[in-house]
């Protein structure tokens, strides 16, 4: 169950092209698995005309020490809402909402797991990693991004796994391509049992293909555009297939943000499928907001 | 000694000694605070927050008589003090309603204000009539849907289609539950369509529904939303709003009227309040805090309590009183204050 709670910024530091921020959350931190994210109010609430929270993955947690329970989240500037947290420095009040969505499942048994981020999304996969570890099992890593400014973990990445490969768009950083391009040889290697990822839905989409056709399970933390996180609003939704078959317009904020990749329609993010359960297309009625 | 309130934000106040309760169309609410119909779910998000059953009401989910996948994304776009949101109404069908979301409210103690949309007449009929014997405490009508027997014309955009709908869903509703007619404001003149929902039956209004509204992403060049077109809702609608409400207020002295568009604080609240509503939806504000209308039920009593109000009803229209009414209880407080004689007379 989420809470609500005044955080207070402790740190704020650049890393690559990303901002990294830790916040003093009370009550949140011990509460947060592995693929939560945490919605944070923007323009210092009252009167700003920015009314909607930002969702940011939860990173690093530290549920006990000198500040009390931090969360750390790891974000670009894509707008003036991440601008304005960019600019945010350490005592600075924040209004905080999470952890909130369902996190990744970890295997009961000690498996062999391969992680893939792209860009910042590599932030939840190095504390699931970790958790992974405990576990027993062999974790390998691929990250990619658009530029070597734009990988972020691989140090720790390299630390925890037990390999990490690189990729990049322009060949600045390890192999010039996709992450798609170096996985079908790292799981031929590794024989991988699972596949864990987060990043960009470009990647999420191929990454699940790859998955699909060799059988492994996958689960993927998708970032969709939401107004509340909360369940309410039910703007962040995508196209999944339920265990009964059929396909719903879910919301990535409740039941995701992680979902199982062969389950969701990637192709058809974005349109209305004829046979999504309700479908406005095949529907006689409809209208309003 | 006044009661001691803790919030989910930590913060302890001792809540203003003053008389909540809001009575309309025969029915009494402890407080006159309800959340927006599409802004809470079927509230039990919400009540992860704070206790639902403190509000005047639960304004659910506009609820179909089918399982409704809405549209396509993108659905939202952040605006400024607003957004535009393009959903189409997605939701688990009546049946599934009924059988989950309400027996939930009322097992909670929440009190369930059920918003229903129909593409047709026919629909709505439907849709009311299966509220029967159920733990509704009111019916809020969402007429700003396309009627498909009529071209798609919205039913809320014309006195005569507004009127046609409220009609046949008061000769369905189950007795003793208001009826209320949700008002779009893309209208030339809101007091005429308020007219005709009330002359065919409405026991109240409720104003307003969001205002259509269009985003163009400039980097795309496209329009931001899948819906192309969309309702635009927050503090930027606000003073079109307590317009709304001011006019039909001033058209229709004693109709109910629960207002709502961009309340973000209690004086947001109270603007609604002294315009004319008997009670006010929180809606959009949910979305940046959850816990927002807990918050605007608080704030607004504070500031009730500021005022010298001692029960809310005697704010309801108080701007439209003439000045000399606009001391509503006790004497001039500036006629109370002993002065010190010696700092001399005023001029």
């Amino acid at each position: 169950m989420p809470v609500q709670v005044q955080g207070e910024v402790l740190s704020i530091r650049r890393v690559g092209a990303y901002h990294s921020m830790t916040l003093v959350a009370p009550g949140m931190a011990e509460l947060t698995r592995p693929g939560h994210f945490v919605a944070v109010q923007v323009g210092g609430g009252g009167e700003t005309s920015m009314l909607l929270r930002r969702a940011f993955a939860i990173y690093d947690v530290k549920d006990r020490g000198l500040y009390g329970g931090t969360v750390e989240i790891v974000f670009a500037v894509h707008g003036k809402g991440t601008a304005w947290l960019a600019a945010r420095r350490p005592a600075d009040k924040l209004d905080l909402v999470g952890p909130l969505g369902k996190p990744f499942r970890l295997p009961a048994q000690p498996v062999t797991a391969t992680l893939v981020g792209g860009g910042y999304g590599s932030a939840p996969l190095l504390p699931l990693a970790a958790i992974l570890r405990e576990r027993g099992c062999r974790v390998d890593f691929v990250l990619g991004a658009a530029t070597a400014d734009r990988l972020f973990g691989q140090l720790e990445a390299k630390r925890i796994a037990t390999s990490m490969e690189e990729t990049t768009d322009d060949g600045t950083r390890g192999t010039q391509g996709r992450v798609s391009d170096v996985l079908p040889a790292l799981l031929d290697r590794t024989d991988s049992d699972v596949l864990y990822a987060c990043g960009p839905m470009a990647m999420l989409k191929a990454v699940s293909e790859l998955a699909r056709v060799r059988g492994i399970p996958c689960q993927v933390a998708v970032e969709e555009s939401m107004a509340c996180g909360i369940g309410v609003c039910m703007t962040c939704v995508l196209p999944v297939i339920g265990d009964d078959g059929l396909t719903r317009m879910v919301r990535a904020c409740v039941e995701g943000p992680v979902l199982q990749g062969d389950r969701v329609r990637w192709d058809d993010i974005g349109s209305l499928p004829a046979d999504v359960v309700g479908s406005l297309n095949a529907a006689s009625t409809g209208g309003g907001h | 000694m006044s009661e001691l309130v803790r919030r989910p934000s930590g913060e302890v106040f001792a809540r203003p000694e003053i008389d909540m309760t809001t009575r309309f169309a025969g029915v009494s609410f402890p407080n006159p605070v309800f959340t927006a119909s599409g802004c809470a779910a079927a509230g039990q998000e919400l009540d992860q927050f704070f206790d639902i059953s403190e509000l005047g009401g639960v304004v659910t989910k506009s609820i179909m008589l089918s399982p409704r996948s809405g549209r396509a994304t993108p659905r939202m776009a952040e605006t400024p003090s607003g957004m535009l949101n393009s959903i189409g109404l997605q939701g688990p069908g009546i049946d599934a309603f009924l059988e989950k979301d309400l027996p939930w409210l009322a097992a909670r103690g929440a009190r369930a204000v059920v918003s229903i949309a129909g593409g047709s007449i026919d629909e709505y009929t439907k849709l009311t009539q299966k509220l029967r014997g159920t733990a509704v405490s009111m019916i809020e009508v969402n007429i700003s849907c396309p009627n498909v027997e009529d071209r798609g014309h919205v039913f809320a955009c014309e006195p005569r289609t507004a009127g046609a709908v409220i009609q046949a869903v008061k000769r369905a509703a189950p007795t003793g539950v208001p009826i209320f007619a949700k008002l779009s404001p893309d209208v030339t003149d809101i007091t005429s369509v308020a007219q005709a929902c009330v002359s065919a039956g409405a026991d109240g209004l409720s104003v307003i529904n969001t205002l259509l509204g269009m985003v163009i992403d400039t980097n795309t060049m496209r329009p931001a939303l899948a819906g192309v077109t969309g309702g635009l809702s927050g503090p930027a609608i606000r003073p079109v709003a307590v317009r709304c409400v001011w006019q039909i207020r001033q058209a229709l002295p004693d109709v109910p009227i629960l207002g709502m568009g961009g309340i973000r604080t209690g004086l947001d609240a109270l603007e609604f309040v002294l315009a004319g509503a008997n009670a006010i939806s929180v809606g959009t504000a949910v979305f940046g805090d959850p816990s927002a209308p807990i918050r605007v039920l608080d704030e607004l009593a504070r500031a009730l309590a500021e005022r010298g109000f001692r029960r809310f009803e005697d704010a309801i229209s108080f701007a439209h009183k003439p000045p000399e009414q606009r001391l509503p209880q006790g004497p001039d407080p500036v006629g109370d204050v002993l002065y010190d004689e010696e700092s001399g007379p005023l001029t």
